[in-house]
């Protein structure tokens, strides 16, 4: 065939950019057509942001000493303090410390937590779903034992109870410096089932799948058939619940910061300082507690709901 | 192409030496509930078997073909031979080399079998991984069994690879879900051919696809065994692709083989009751308003198979001595084999 | 629409004097808004069904035969949705009806059968408690009345010892079992129109024959009229009264059974026939037609089929033919154009190689 001595120059026909063909696709057009899935992105991004370059936009670093007065306590939203003429956006706490910068520290940790906790729990999830999914047998039963006892309490109390458990094995001097690791080995633990889960039905259906046996035909050994066909091909509904997951591990972490038991007000996250706005309520002092109570609110639900769209997105069978 | 000329169609009388030698094979699945089940509600273990003593041979450059209706251990079998599983009994002989524990082997010594033969699947749309572009798919028995080519070498092989399926070289870049049903299967074919198998087994490889597409692709592998001298295993459940495809037949039926035969003689003159009710069955465009042949009754559930022969509740022919005793293959003076008890006592021709 | 008099007026001539067809479908469009495009999935489709006639629909994968069938009964998966043409059952126009108007014809006028037996059976109820919830949704009966004629259908649909049967749940039946139980299920109220989708596909070869055999004996009793959409054309030539071929959403021939199996009008269906492997005959090659059924997205002007059509002229690329005489059959093609038929080229099977090589 003549053809042999032109195919070392393959031409490819002129095929649009990636970011061409990334805005044209369905995900980007189901975007656009929601306005609620737009505004949940703005805001995320902009809490994302936020939290990420809190040192360079806010005022003071909460946690400075140095910068705190005292003086400037209760300072009221909008005003500016009669003492020192600082300017509080967001007002200020008891002691001096201004809201809307503590928010942004805050959300730094309850961020960091929730996607710790997230990767933690994901990777664990992942991992041993893939060996339930694809060895079967023992492990499968093991696995999916282990899992369905955990689910039958609720995460949150899961959560309480192996962050207690890690804590007693601790000495108390170290608490208040591992509380971060704590906290985001607890929230992971305690939500690794749904990953798993996950991961364990969609290698089931993979495995069975003749790319999978096409594969196996050529001895492709099952380390390789795990990593370069199972794998990337179980991910999408991992990131999914990924994404719902990061909401409610923000909650979660929330929820126990609330209840004491999570970060110490020395380094307060959303929760630690809804905990102590909470003291403020009823004395006149609202704005403590309304302030981080509305941006747990605005970043659970933005994520959530980011979360609820991909999953209609990338797989409409799920609905 | 040039090439086909040069291979002989089929090799010479002679030659006519035995590729692969099926012996006795047989594989059990465990289909009991899990363990806490079958305690608490005292169920026995149960056992599907799905192929239970078949066998055959393929001789070099030959197609046989397997056929059967749905759970009569076709597919299984051509997964036992490909070693996707292992076996529970018999004896795979592959080229004079014992093959059984293949589907245990690893490393070098799996790769020197593997390399040699390869598999076609039914599905168009699950046989190819939809993450990896078309390229990197059909370059994967290259990078497993021929790791010294450079990615250029191997780029220009998948090339080569894809024009022979009738496709062209820059298909190498786009992803499975870009093409039909039935490029999806030539895509598939070209994969196939990228280790240079000399034997393939093919299982369904069209029943999925259109006819006008079906006629397509048989035609092309047709030419590819031609081009290459390919030796393959066609499983179906279309009475009239294996007549078009096969040399020889065999006709299974609940994990036995019922009847091997070749093609035209089988046709021509079905002996055991289950391949004549086979072909009357198949819907014919010869005989349009024509009534088939009724057969009463369907596929009993595996898992529990009739006494005897499996297929004496349905057989016309069946007596005391059916219901008892599983028949086994005995040659006949046209070249076939049949497992009857009545063919065997002449009761029937 | 209805102005336009052609094929449509002369495909109604078919039907038996006196004989008012049970279906009528008439130059029936259907459409899917994309966001790129509004692709036409249904183009000009007209046909009748008699009643106590089997009409074949057949067609590759894509060519519209399961959505005419859909159409039909106004279960078009949405943004699909009929966009011109009108359906009418028993002369009564149908395609306008709203959707709670039109659930009371769904069993009661037409009856349905789906590939999947499952699909069509609840699998939390008794096959019984199914068939006498039917029966008495649709007719006038008291339980008992609906009981024994459930058992009468039962006996009917060939289901051995009905009377230990209809306490039992779908999956604890076989395969062939259960679709007798659909085929029981469709005709329990008696409908002027059987809608049978890939009836057997599903089933194995031994099992198909006598799943056909039945249906076509039970609807010729009643004299229902059936479409049966399927793409296996041995299944047409053993049950099909006429057949309809379908191409990319157009209707291109129609015609009795015998007349389109062996004297296929359109080179469509000539190609398509061709290439069906045969029990009788062994071919070295089968014969194919080259390249693929375009996409809704893609369909060519003029005649949908002429890139792959070996007779294709400069008309076919440009005007679209509508269904004209052709033997006793209907085809869409400019070969069989009553005032300047196209030549036909001569085609050999010895041109495959010929392509192919020049590929």
């Amino acid at each position: 065939m003549s053809q042999h001595a032109e195919r070392g120059d393959v031409v490819v026909p002129a095929r649009p950019g990636r970011l061409r063909t990334f805005l044209d696709s369905d995900i980007v057009y189901s975007w656009k057509q929601q306005p609620v899935v737009i505004v949940a992105t703005l805001v995320t991004l902009v809490m994302f942001a936020g939290a990420l370059f809190a040192p360079w936009i806010t005022p003071q670093n909460p946690f400075d000493p140095r910068q705190i007065d005292l003086i400037d306590a209760f300072t009221p939203p909008l005003t500016t303090s009669d003492f020192t003429g600082t300017f509080y956006l967001l007002g200020s706490d008891s002691q001096g410390r201004d809201v809307f910068s503590a928010i942004l520290y805050g959300s730094r940790i309850s961020l960091l937590v929730g996607f710790a906790a997230v990767l933690f729990a994901l990777v664990l999830g992942t991992l041993l779903g893939l060996s339930a999914g694809f060895r079967g047998g023992w492990r499968d039963a093991l696995i999916m034992r282990v899992a369905d006892v955990q689910l039958t309490f609720p995460s949150i109390l899961m959560a309480l109870l192996i962050f207690g458990v890690i804590r007693g094995f601790l000495p108390r001097s170290m608490h208040a410096e591992v509380a971060i690791i704590v906290l985001i080995v607890a929230i992971g633990l305690s939500d690794w089932v749904q990953y798993a889960r996950a991961v364990r039905g969609a290698t089931m259906v993979e495995k069975s799948k003749e790319y999978v046996q096409a594969a196996r035909v050529i001895g492709l050994p099952d380390r390789k058939i795990l990593v370069q066909h199972i794998l990337p091909n179980v991910m999408r509904p991992v990131l999914v619940i990924g994404t719902i997951g990061l909401a409610l591990a923000i909650i979660a972490e929330a929820t126990l910061s609330f209840l004491g038991v999570g970060m110490p007000a020395t380094q307060p996250s959303l929760g630690t300082l809804i905990r102590v706005g909470q003291d403020y309520m009823f004395s006149g002092e609202w704005w403590i507690l309304l302030f981080p109570g509305v941006a747990l609110l605005m970043l659970a639900l933005s994520v959530n709901l980011l979360g609820d769209w991909l999953r209609d997105v990338l797989n409409p069978k799920l609905r | 192409m040039s090439e086909a000329i040069t291979t002989p169609e089929r090799p010479a009388a002679g030659e006519h030496d035995v590729l692969l030698e099926v012996r006795d094979l047989a594989r059990h699945f465990d289909v009991s509930k899990p363990w806490l089940n079958r305690v608490l509600e005292r169920s026995e273990r149960l056992t599907l078997r799905a192929v239970d003593g078949v066998g055959f041979t393929i001789r070099r450059g030959e197609t046989v073909a397997l056929v059967g209706e749905s759970g009569c251990g076709k597919s299984t079998v051509a997964r036992l031979i490909v070693g996707l599983y292992g076996l529970t009994r018999g004896q795979l002989i592959f080229d004079g080399e014992d093959i059984s524990d293949l589907a245990s082997r690893s490393g070098v010594q799996a790769a020197a079998v593997r390399k040699r033969f390869q598999m076609i699947f039914q599905d168009p749309y699950a046989s190819l991984n939809p993450l990896w572009r078309v390229g990197t798919i059909i370059g994967e028995p290259l990078r497993v069994f021929r790791a010294e080519l450079s990615a250029t070498e191997r780029h220009q092989r998948v090339g080569e690879l894809l024009e022979q399926v009738g496709m062209s070289a820059a298909d190498a870049n786009r992803y499975p879900h870009e093409f039909s049903g039935g490029q999806r299967q030539r895509i598939s074919i070209a994969r196939a051919l990228a280790n240079e198998p000399e034997f393939m087994v093919c299982d369904e490889p069209t029943s999925a696809l259109d006819v006008s597409v079906q006629a397509q692709i048989l035609n092309l592998m047709r030419d590819l065994q031609k081009q290459y001298g390919l030796t393959y295993l066609f499983i179906s459940h279309d009475m009239a692709v294996v007549k078009h495809m096969a040399d020889r037949i065999a006709v299974m039926y609940l994990g036995r083989i019922a009847e091997i035969a070749p093609s035209d003689a089988l046709f021509a003159n079905p002996h055991h009751p289950y391949s004549r009710m086979l072909l009357a069955a198949v819907p014919s465009l010869e005989g349009v308003g024509r009534e088939r042949t009724m057969i009463e009754g369907e596929v009993p559930n595996p898992v529990h198979p009739p006494s005897g022969c499996a297929f004496h509740p349905r057989c016309p022919h069946a007596d005391a001595r059916c219901s008892r005793e599983v028949p086994v293959l005995i040659a006949r003076s046209d070249g076939s084999e049949v497992a009857c008890h009545a063919v065997e006592e002449g009761r029937i021709e | 629409m209805s102005s336009t008099p052609n094929s449509a007026s002369s495909q109604a001539e078919r039907v038996p004097a006196g004989d008012e067809p049970v279906l009528s479908v008439r130059h029936l469009r259907v459409e899917f808004p994309t966001r790129h495009a509004t692709l036409v999935a249904l183009d000009d489709i007209s046909f009748d069904i008699a009643p106590g006639e089997v009409l074949g629909v057949v067609g590759e994968s894509g060519a519209g035969k399961s959505m005419t069938g859909n159409a039909v009964i106004q279960l078009l998966e949405p943004p699909g949705h009929i966009a011109g043409g009108e359906v009418r059952l028993s002369g009564r126009r149908i395609d306008d009806l709203a959707e709670d108007d039109f659930v009371p014809l769904r069993g009661r006028h037409i009856g349905m059968i789906f590939q999947d037996p499952l699909t069509s059976l609840n699998p939390l109820f008794s096959i019984g408690d199914q068939l006498i919830e039917t029966i008495r949704a649709h007719l006038p009966m008291n339980d008992s009345q609906a009981r024994e004629r459930a058992l009468e259908l039962l006996r009917e649909v060939g289901i051995p010892a009905p009377e230990t049967r209809l306490a039992a749940y779908p999956h604890q039946f076989s395969g062939g079992m259960r679709q007798r139980v659909v085929i029981a299920l469709a005709l329990a109220a008696e409908p002027e129109l059987i809608i049978a989708d890939e009836p057997t596909t599903a089933l194995d070869v031994s099992v198909q024959a006598q799943i056909l055999a039945l249906l076509k004996r039970l609807c010729a009793e009643r004299g229902a009229a059936v479409m049966l959409v399927t793409h296996d054309m041995g299944v047409i030539a053993e049950t099909a009264d006429r057949v309809a071929v379908m191409y990319a959403g157009r209707l291109i021939e129609i015609g009795p059974v015998g007349e389109v199996i062996r004297h296929p009008r359109h080179p469509y269906t000539e190609g398509l026939m061709a290439s069906i492997p045969g029990i009788t005959k062994r071919l070295e090659r089968l014969y194919q037609i080259e390249g693929a059924m375009p996409r809704l997205a893609a369909i060519p002007a003029g005649c949908a089929f002429n890139p792959r059509c070996p007779h294709a002229k400069a008309r076919c690329r440009s005007e679209r033919p509508e269904l004209m005489a052709a033997g006793q059959s209907l085809a869409a093609c400019w070969l069989h154009d009553p005032v300047d038929p196209l030549p036909r080229e001569p085609v050999g099977q010895g041109t495959d190689d010929a392509t192919q090589e020049a590929r």
